[in-house]
């Protein structure tokens, strides 16, 4: 305890020195930048300005991103290079095929769920009385931490062995006459109610995202279409989403990267057993539990891949949006 | 300096050596100092302690050793971290070495020693070493043949877990043998009650509680040297020995007849385990000694006559003596200054494991401690047998291993073994297959 006190000076003491040194150092860069004038000064200031950033970028990312290449084609310790060892790794071992069949799996469900029914809710919920609360409803499940929402989650698909049954989805299903059943050991519906936590956390984003752009509709051209006679899902399909169609496209993308990266909610249910693993949790589990950095890397290089594409797409049709 | 501050000063001065004086005497009038007249006086003198012990039992380690830091005055500074196995070795290579460090992990110490920088055991700790511990223990700190390491702590994982207050309205007793247990199971089946709780869940380390009831089998079964050899896998899994003490597990721990729903074990989680016991919904657990803590935030009380208290897991193999799977830490000296080598000595010491053990839960396995002095009835039974100079004691198995499988294979295999029904052959080969090569 007698500690404390200078241990938190010395603690607030260099602290305060950084920043001091922080702000010399800026200044005399700002200084001597200033001193110069004409047509160099233009270079120098983008110089001045641009570096900061650049600087930063480079080490939080482009590093990083070239060390993760790197000790992919490395072994556990990152000591000896052992060339494509880690990804023919990843062909021979039997689990992996598993991991990549459900994260194909994620991938092509989870974002086209939650993105329908995101859009569904929206235009349901669009103009009808007290809006806001139906939609804070909806969108508070994504308030909670993955973890949180997967701790809510068991409780629902709880199975206990020759007792009461405390799990909702148990009571439902025994309530139709079922027998109670262990759902996170049936495979493969495990992967499936594992996906469901996703949906339900991220389909109020998507509502509230695609709720805005359906506003952004603009009311002459609903009301022109209306007396040409759309209503209904005529309306829906030849007028708004064509016109929120560039949001869907987001919306879709952003999931997609998010249960590409997904391993919160497969860690806290099943800890990636009972053939639920997915490419994000392996590579945790490789890289922080099993501490083989070889491995891990060479799954957040494919992890990268995939994303890649997608990223582009999005990118361009953003583009190709603000062109018109 | 202007006179009136230079008075302020002064008037904290006084107040400052007034409020030292204060809190110093009552104590140190109260200190019996004749523990401590065999070491020499370090005044002014600072030992730095490094380990993975974090709080609150840093504060209990130094009211344990603070008669000795007054007597001798000493000042032992303890550093805890979280991260002590990934920095320990980056300190050592750095030159920042701390005088001391309580590895927890056999491997570590060895790999430490392989820096050079580790100072073999002073005479005092040897003898200590020699006095107090049981051989097995010994060789856990000696590395080619030089001892280097007293324990320190250890915990012990062959306990099972029941219910005194169930056993008695049913007239059970507590099983000595195997054959005693399983007679005891069958007895419990006959009376339509489930024998044995288990659960392997645990987040994303699920499955961890099957290695430690394989440990148990193959060093009940084998004893030491085939133990090490498995560790080192000069023994494979998939070897027959292996097969065949999980095939002993299965039919404990995975007899239809004793639990229940074998697969509901694989999605129980560890903690869940052993709710049931306080209430006879499962009558025994096998779980490590720390399984207390969790059965008292239920609300029941632990011991020899209460809700819940444990029992040892009986030996299968006479010729193996008093098994033993459990844990420890080892006090290794970094440097060879008078002051940290009598630091040593005292904490290899019976006097420092007594005065530890009576303030909360710590068990050592130093003979020297009377059971009488430990504070909590689950460590005095765990302090039975981890001191008993007979035992066979064999460290957790699947922290020696490396973490491709330890963390890794078999706790994965060993789940989906009891959660998807895979066979043991399928399953010792996936888990050798893992193996690293080199």
């Amino acid at each position: 305890m007698e500690d404390f006190l200078p241990t938190t000076l010395s603690k607030f003491g260099s602290v305060f020195s950084a920043i001091a040194i922080f702000t010399v150092v800026l200044g005399t860069i700002f200084f001597i930048a200033g001193k110069f004038n004409g047509k160099k000064s233009k270079y120098i200031a983008i110089a001045v300005f641009v570096s900061p950033a650049l600087i930063l970028l480079s080490a939080g990312l482009v590093i990083p991103a070239v060390r993760t290449v790197m000790f992919s084609f490395m072994d556990a310790d990152s000591l000896n290079f052992i060339g494509f060892d880690n990804y023919t790794w990843m062909f021979k071992d039997p689990n992996v095929a598993i991991i990549m069949r459900n994260t194909i799996l994620w991938l092509l469900v989870t974002p086209l769920f939650t993105t329908a029914l995101g859009l569904l809710l929206a235009v349901m919920l669009d103009r009808i009385k007290r809006e806001s609360i139906p939609k804070s409803l909806l969108f508070m499940p994504m308030a909670i931490s993955f973890v949180g929402a997967s701790i809510i989650w068991k409780f629902v698909y709880e199975f206990r062995e020759g007792d009461v049954q405390i799990g909702l989805l148990n009571a439902i299903w025994t309530f139709f006459g079922g027998e109670p059943v262990n759902w996170m050991l049936s495979k493969p519906i495990n992967t499936f109610l594992l996906m469901i936590i996703l949906v339900w956390t991220q389909m109020g984003f998507a509502m509230v995202i695609l709720s805005a752009a359906i506003k952004a509709v603009p009311a002459d051209v609903v009301e022109a279409s209306a007396l040409d006679g759309a209503y209904g899902f005529k309306l829906f399909r030849n007028i708004t989403f064509p016109m929120v169609k560039t949001t869907v496209i987001v919306v879709l993308a952003t999931q997609v990267v998010g249960a590409l990266k997904l391993f919160d909610i497969v860690r806290t249910m099943t800890g990636g057993n009972f053939g639920t693993n997915v490419l994000a949790n392996e590579m945790y589990s490789q890289v922080f539990v099993q501490f083989d950095q070889g491995k891990g890397s060479a799954l957040a290089v494919v992890l990268f891949i995939c994303v890649t594409p997608i990223l582009i797409y999005n990118i361009r049709s953003i583009r190709r949006e603000r062109a018109h | 300096m202007k006179k009136s501050t230079r008075v302020v000063f002064g008037a904290l001065a006084v107040s400052l050596v007034a409020s030292v004086v204060a809190s110093v005497s009552p104590a140190s009038a109260a200190v019996n100092c004749d523990p401590y007249t065999g070491y020499k006086s370090m005044k002014g003198k600072t030992v730095t302690i490094f380990t993975s012990i974090l709080e609150p039992e840093l504060t209990t380690l130094q009211t344990a050793t603070k008669d000795f830091q007054t007597c001798t005055g000493v000042k032992i500074k303890i550093e805890g971290s979280n991260q002590f196995e990934a920095l320990l070795p980056v300190r050592v290579k750095g030159g920042n070495a701390p005088d001391l460090a309580w590895i927890p992990q056999p491997g570590l110490l060895v790999k430490m020693v392989a820096t050079g920088k580790v100072v073999p055991a002073p005479k005092a700790v040897v003898a200590n070493i020699k006095k107090y511990w049981s051989a097995s223990w010994a060789d856990l700190g000696t590395v080619n043949k030089k001892i280097y390491a007293a324990p320190f702590g250890s915990n012990m994982k062959s306990l099972v877990w029941y219910s005194p207050k169930q056993f008695a309205k049913n007239g059970y007793t507590v099983p000595k043998t195997w054959a005693e247990m399983e007679a005891l199971s069958d007895k419990m089946a006959a009376n339509g009650q489930i024998a044995w709780c288990g659960g392997l869940g645990s987040g994303g380390a699920t499955g961890w509680p099957g290695t430690d009831w394989v440990e148990q089998m193959v060093l009940r079964e084998y004893g030491a040297q085939v133990y090490a050899d498995w560790v080192s896998h000069k023994v494979k899994f998939s070897d027959p020995k292996i097969q065949a003490a999980m095939k002993k597990v299965a039919d404990w721990m995975q007899n239809p007849k004793w639990v229940g729903n074998v697969k509901g074990i694989a999605t129980t989680t560890f903690q869940d385990a052993g709710k049931g016991i306080p209430t006879g919904k499962c009558n025994m657990l096998q779980q490590a000694s720390f399984y207390g803590n969790i059965l008292a935030d239920e609300g029941a009380t632990i011991s020899e006559k209460g809700d819940v208290f444990a029992f040892y897991l009986p030996a299968t193999n006479s010729k193996v003596t008093v098994p033993v799977v459990g844990g420890g830490e080892f006090t290794a000296a970094f440097s060879s200054r008078p002051e940290v080598q009598q630091v040593q000595a005292y904490l290899s010491s019976a006097t420092f494991a007594t005065s530890r053990v009576q303030l909360d839960n710590w068990v050592s396995a130093n003979s020297g401690v009377p059971l009488a002095a430990y504070k909590n009835p689950i460590d005095r039974l765990a302090a039975t047998y981890l001191s008993n100079p007979k035992s066979t004691f064999a460290f957790d198995a699947s922290d020696l291993m490396p973490a491709a499988v330890g963390a890794g294979a078999e706790w994965k295999e060993f789940t989906a073994w009891f959660g998807e029904g895979k066979s043991i052959a399928e399953v010792t080969k996936a888990i050798d297959a893992a193996w690293p090569a080199s």
